[in-house]
Order: C-alpha cells, then structure tokens, then sequence
C-alpha cells in the first residue's frame, strides 16, 4: 500500500524564506460592488501572523475581518495589496494553483460547521484528503487518528445529527487538520457553542492544531476566548486600529 | 470524492427517490409510447409481410397505390405481361376487396376478402390452426381468421360464439362456406380478413371492368429482384416493390394521413419535459440544499472540475437507474399487456434513443445547478 506523503511532511517545494512569518498582508483593499453602492471592505489592511501562532481577528460585525481570512485564506481575490502565505503571493499563482495550495495548505473551520449531514464523522475528517487524492481507504483510516486525537475516537461512525454541537466542531477541528495543513483559518468556531463548550474547544486547538507548529488565525466575537489567543488583533471599518499581545 | 458523491446523492432519501422517480417516468413514457408506437407501425405491414412469406420476391401494383388496403385495380392482361418479363420465376394474381358478409346468425359485417392464385394457392397463410389450405379448393369454400373469428366474427346474436370450421357466410349474397381457420400476425387495420381462391373471390366480388389487384412475383434464380422490378415497370408501367418497400410505403402513409404520429410524438415529447422538469426541479433543489457544502468544498481546495465530476456522477447516477426503472417498467408493461394484443415493439433503437433522451433530460436538468455551483463563491462559507 503506497502512503501519500502530505505537505507537513514534506519540505515545502515553495519559496518560503520568511523565518518564522507564517502570513503577511501588505496594504490590502477590497471593495464590493462599484459605483455609488461600493463597500470598502479592506482599507489598506497590514497584518503578520507568525508560525506557531494563535492570532485572533476581533472587531465588530462589518469591520471586514471575514473579508480578510477570506483574503488570507485564497477565497477571495483582494483588488490591490499583497498578500503571502509561507512566502507564497496568491496574485502570482493561476487559479488552478492556488485552489490546489489552498488544499494543500490551509485548514478551515466554519461557524456552522459545515459538516456534510450523509457522511459519518471520519468521512467527514476525511474530505480534505480525498481532496488531495489520498484513496478512501487511506483516507477514513488518517481521519480516525484525527478524530482520536480530538478525542472523538469512538464517534468516527456516528453520523453529524448524532453528535452535540461539541462534538460537531470537534469532527470539524479534526476535518481542519487532518491533511497537515500549515496554517488553520477559523470564523466564530465557538459561536455556536456554550461557553465550557466553546472553552473545551479553544483548550482543543491550542493543545492539538498548535502542537506541530501551525499557525491560527480565529476570527470571532466571543469574548471569552480572547485568553486563548498569543496576539488579538482589533479591527474596525476595514481597517487594522491595533495588534495587542493576549494576557 | 466520488463516495462523497455518491453519499451525498443517496443520503436524503426523499429528494433521492423523487429524482429517480421523475427521470424512471420520462424514461417508461418515452420507451413505452415509442414502443407501441413502434408496434403499430410495424402493424401496418403485417399482411404484407404474412403474404410475402409464401415466397413472392415482388409485388406489382398500379402506380397511384398508397398503401397495402388501397389497391388500384389492374386489368387482367397485367398478369401475362408481367410473366413475360425477363427475370420472373413466377407471377401470381392477388385480388383483395371490402365486401359485405351475412354471419350465421344474420348479423353484416364489412370483410376484406382475399383472393389467392387458385392453382399455386401462393400468398395463403402460412399458420393454419383448423383444415388445410388446399382445403380452399372445395366448393364455396373460404377460411377465416382465428382471431377474428372470436371476435369481430363472433355471432353476436347467437349468444356471441365464435365462428368455426362449417359455418356458412353470404359473402355479397354468395353462399359460402367455413373450411378452415388460420393464425396470422396482427394488424393495424381492422377489418376481418377472408381467405379464398382468385376466382371464387372475382365471382364474389361486385362486378367490375378490372379486378386484379396485384400481382405477386417471384424472381427467378440468379437475378436482381431490383432490375426485374425495372423490367417491369419498363414493360407494363406498372410498379415493383418488394414486399419491405411496400411495407414502408404503406407506414408512411398510414403515418402521414392518420394522427398517430402527432399522437405518439406528444405523448413521447410530454413524457421528456415531465421528465425534464420533475427531475430538474428536483435537482436545482438538491443543489441549493447542498450549496454550502460545494461552497465549503471548494474552500476547502476542490477545484471546479472535481466539483462538476461530482455532480456529473450524480447525475449520472440518478438518469442510469431511473433510465434502468423506466425501461424495465416499459417492458414489463409490453410483456403483461402482450395478451390483450398491444402492439408493443421494442426495437433496439428505441431503448438507445431513450438513453439518449435520458442524458439530455439529465444534463439539461442538471446543468443549471452545475452552472450554480461553478459560479459559486467559495468564500460565502464564511457568510453564514
């Protein structure tokens, strides 16, 4: 059985010479629409996320963090700025590449989940490596792992109805890293959860998506989490107002 | 991803089903009603065919004939000039005519009464269940259709047994008498059909200048039934078609002056867009649903044409097993119907071109929700 090598396991073939800077966004804008209903999202937005690290977006709704994991993560095209991820520029890569580092390189963790409903928890665990190519078989069996170490060992056959809020995001942190992504975004993942929930969840990322040197970035409102962050950066009307170590 | 797929598909089961259902219905109507549109068509040479069987390689007939039951008389001397022909092995005279005829139990009925070549008896029936076709030669003698017989024969007034062997017709006031009863082929046209000699059915028949309706013949050993068929019509003016001709020429007419074909070709296209927009209604839907799992997907670094393989194996998916319900449902209704005399044919053709109406009723339905999905933002996950 031949074992697919995936890319924290290998030396990144990219040009990444930046230290220890996971992410860098220089001076991105983003505007939707045009004419008189254009929304300035972005207003020149700088940023530094660093290996390793746990960087928090907070501010209030509308402010743009969304629009800049959307931005950092390769989901949205910012209109001018630059943004690099592990030394990488999405402007210079095609579609096509970019698609295929974002699978490569990033993990998500959404808000509400976004757990496919049909397939059991490791299944689920396991789309990001059935993204890459990795064979099913293979693939279910790396997620369990995952789901183990996420502490959901004994649910990988349980379907996303069967599971409490919790556990859900927990499949979903499991999902997120599976594949070995180097840099994990996250929107509101404890939104939808109590606070020891949420807590045990944070508790979670911090012990387990951290430990091999990955870089977070959490985009949220709640908080009660801020204690988990090493920097919180504070956004307001597109812009970042300030970058502030957490206590 | 093609599992992801698949579970995706199959995991809500009401709009599964409803999917296979709406494609499964396109598919039954348009195989079925082509099917016994099919059988109709083919119906419509029926006696062509059955007659053709006695070995005749040709029929000669007047240039104006339509069709198989318009036949323009030909005037006696047809008969010998097409035997001097170059090329014929054999001709033999046809006569057939709508009479009316007196039942036993007194009830009239509309008959075509076939008369046959009395020393060859060639163009007969084949299948004869009751007497022998030489049986014929009797006096007065005629045979019947086993079928019609039972039904169109039946004697009504005489608590509606059917007619048999030993009966006597009056056959445009001429006595007759049942010698025999004869399986053939269904047809499309209704009439009951009666068998006798050439010369008892020109005795029978209302008198007339000319009486031949065709003539059968037989091509000789070695040449061309085309260049006899030239021969012929160089030489009489009459025209030549073998019998697959004839029946074609019969079944275009039939189609062209009946609505038969506007008939089945609505019913054919109804099933298509029932098909089409049960099955698309139903797929845009399932897209919509699963909107922000091909958003999160497509996040998460599968690339456009992964998605699109997705859907494509959905489809696919879904319009194989529907197509599968469908025909099979088609032949099964064909099979339990085929003793009640459907005409149902199921032609190669017909289950290929109901695949290929299948997979334009699936990708046309599809294809919206795949433009959706293509179209999609990967970034709207983060939107809530």
């Amino acid at each position: 059985m031949t074992t697919a090598v995936l890319p924290y396991e290998r030396k990144m073939e990219t040009g990444f010479d930046d230290g220890d800077v996971a992410v860098r966004v220089d001076d991105v804008v983003k505007t939707y629409g045009a004419g008189d209903s254009a929304v300035v999202a972005l207003r020149g937005v700088d940023l530094e996320v660093k290996a390793g690290e746990l960087m928090m977006l907070v501010g209030p709704s509308g402010c743009g963090k969304t629009t800049l994991i959307s931005v950092i993560a390769g989901i949205l095209d910012q209109d001018s700025g630059e943004c690099r991820v592990f030394g990488q520029d999405y402007h210079r890569m095609t579609a096509r590449e970019k698609t295929r580092y974002r699978g490569e390189t990033i993990g998500f963790v959404f808000q509400a989940f976004n757990l496919l409903p049909t397939l059991t928890a490791a299944e689920n665990a396991a789309v990001p490596l059935l993204i890459n190519g990795v064979p099913r078989k293979q693939a279910v069996e790396r997620a369990r792992e995952m789901l183990a170490k996420v502490g959901l060992g004994d649910r990988g056959n349980s379907l996303p109805a069967h599971l409490s809020g919790g556990q859900q995001q927990r499949v979903a942190i499991a999902r997120a890293m599976v594949h070995g992504p180097r840099l994990i975004v996250c929107d509101e993942p404890t939104s939808a959860l109590d606070e020891h929930t949420g807590k045990r969840v944070m508790e979670l990322m911090r012990d387990v998506a951290l430990a091999e040197g990955r870089s977070l970035i959490v985009v949220t409102h709640d908080a009660r989490i801020f204690g988990f962050a090493d920097r919180i950066a504070r956004m307001n009307d597109g812009r970042i107002e300030s970058v502030v170590t957490s206590m | 991803m093609n599992f992801v797929a698949l579970k995706m598909l199959v995991g809500d089961r009401l709009k599964y089903l409803a999917l296979i259902a709406g494609v499964s219905f396109a598919a039954l109507l348009i195989t079925q009603q082509a099917s016994i549109f099919a059988g109709y068509t083919l119906r419509t040479g029926s006696w062509i065919r059955e007659t053709t069987a006695g070995g005749a390689d040709l029929w000669v007939m007047d240039p104006q004939v339509e069709f198989s039951e318009g036949p323009k008389p030909l005037a006696d001397t047809a008969l010998q000039r097409v035997r001097g022909v170059s090329g014929v092995a054999w001709a033999a005279p046809l006569y057939k005519g709508w009479l009316e005829c007196r039942l036993p139990d007194g009830s009239k009925k509309r008959v075509r009464l076939i008369g046959i070549d009395d020393a060859t008896l060639a163009a007969g029936p084949a299948q004869m269940v009751e007497g022998k076709l030489e049986d014929l030669r009797r006096d007065r003698a005629v045979i019947v259709n086993i079928d019609d017989a039972a039904s169109i024969l039946a004697l009504d007034r005489a608590g509606g047994r059917p007619l048999r062997v030993g009966d006597r017709l009056d056959v445009n006031d001429n006595e007759s008498v049942v010698v025999g009863t004869y399986r053939a082929a269904k047809e499309f046209f209704w009439e009951p059909v009666v068998y006798t000699t050439y010369t008892r059915a020109l005795s029978f028949a209302p008198r007339q200048r000319r009486l031949l309706s065709y003539v059968l013949v037989k091509v000789a050993p070695g040449a061309d039934a085309a260049e006899v068929a030239r021969g012929i019509k160089n030489a009489t003016g009459l025209d030549a078609h073998t019998g697959h001709e004839f029946e074609w020429i019969t079944a275009g007419y039939v189609l062209k002056k009946t609505g038969i074909l506007i008939n089945f070709g609505m019913t054919i296209g109804l099933g298509f867009v029932i098909g089409l927009l049960v099955a698309g209604q139903t797929f845009y839907t399932f897209v919509l649903d699963n909107m922000r799992h091909f958003a999160a997907l497509k996040a998460m670094g599968a690339a456009n044409w992964t998605v699109l393989k997705m859907m494509c194996l959905q489809v696919l998916t879904v319009g194989s097993i529907g197509y599968g319900i469908g025909v099979g449902g088609a032949s099964l209704t064909g099979a339990a119907f085929h003793s009640i005399g459907l005409a149902f044919q199921m032609h190669w053709l017909i289950p290929v071109l109901g695949a290929a109406a299948v997979i334009v009723c699936c990708l046309a339905s599809g294809g919206l929700g795949m433009l959706r999905v293509l179209r999609l933002e990967p970034s709207v996950v983060f939107k809530g």
